[in-house]
């Protein structure tokens, strides 16, 4: 609630890459679901979810952990609760 | 199970304060036809739908949790620097007497969530057709609350909720031709 963080141009960016490839990705999973012989769209979201792990990955260096459970990884201090939350930027 | 992840599903931006439009996104957080109903109304007919639909109710009910939480920061974005006085005009007094700036789980008028707005029958068929009445209903509010509002940021992302209801409808009736054709398939023999 007090997280007045201000975050660069760069964040917005990043983020915003992850998005677009999250939004393809969402797209492409419920597709499948209703036409898992599609092969074309199978190729294509296994394509992107690369791109989009290194996309998270070079998110994650920068800006810290998007995941928790270890799904990512953290510096010294643990990162995790660092500002700001999604719904502060 | 579920891992957060840190970051919206898409960008929430809003160009001014205004608890007015809040108090009608509150419809979309714990309303009937909104983002809470629909993440558990759909991981809850999971466990009784045949196998070849699990998917689709798995993977939509869990992306209405990502739209919770879309709405959720639309809400916190419009009142967090509200007054007492402009939640007051705006209709949130009762809510301010309540819950101050908190968020909490009610429809637009103040009526708390509850179970009896969802349904589970059990009939695959009847489970369908009413997610994807739910859906419908779900874009009809967003285009009612889109009409209600002039801030163009907040419309964007408004925006992309209501097409998103649209694909979810979508499925949701191809699901339904699906589980038509495997019941075709099995009166053959």
């Amino acid at each position: 609630m007090d997280g007045n963080t201000t975050v660069d141009q760069e964040y917005y960016r990043m983020m915003e890459e992850l998005q677009q490839l999250d939004f393809a990705l969402v797209e492409l999973t419920l597709y499948l679901d209703t036409h898992p012989d599609d092969m074309q769209a199978l190729q294509q979201f296994n394509q992107l979810s690369q791109q989009r792990q290194q996309a998270a990955y070079r998110f994650e260096c920068r800006y810290g952990p998007l995941m928790q459970f270890g799904h990512s990884y953290s510096r010294y201090p643990w990162q995790w609760m660092d500002t700001p939350w999604p719904w502060q930027v | 199970m579920w891992i957060y992840e840190k970051k919206l599903q898409y960008p929430v931006r809003v160009s001014k304060c205004d608890p007015r439009v809040a108090k009608y996104l509150i419809e979309q957080y714990g309303g009937a036809d909104g983002e809470l109903s629909a993440a558990l109304r759909y991981l809850n007919q999971r466990y009784s739908i045949p196998d070849k639909v699990v998917g689709l109710l798995n993977d939509i009910g869990t992306e209405e949790f990502a739209h919770l939480e879309m709405i959720a920061t639309m809400i916190y974005k419009l009142t967090k620097d509200a007054t007492v006085d402009q939640m007051e005009a705006a209709g949130l007094g009762a809510h301010y007497t309540i819950h101050d700036k908190a968020l909490y789980y009610t429809n637009a008028e103040g009526v708390p969530w509850t179970a009896a707005f969802i349904q589970a029958k059990g009939d695959p068929i009847a489970d369908l057709y009413e997610d994807i009445a739910a859906e419908e209903k779900a874009r009809a509010t967003y285009q009612w609350i889109i009409d209600q509002t002039d801030d163009v940021d907040l419309q964007d992302a408004l925006k992309f909720l209501r097409e998103r209801e649209v694909i979810h409808s979508l499925r949701f009736r191809e699901a339904v031709e699906i589980l038509k054709a495997e019941r075709e398939q099995k009166k053959v023999f």
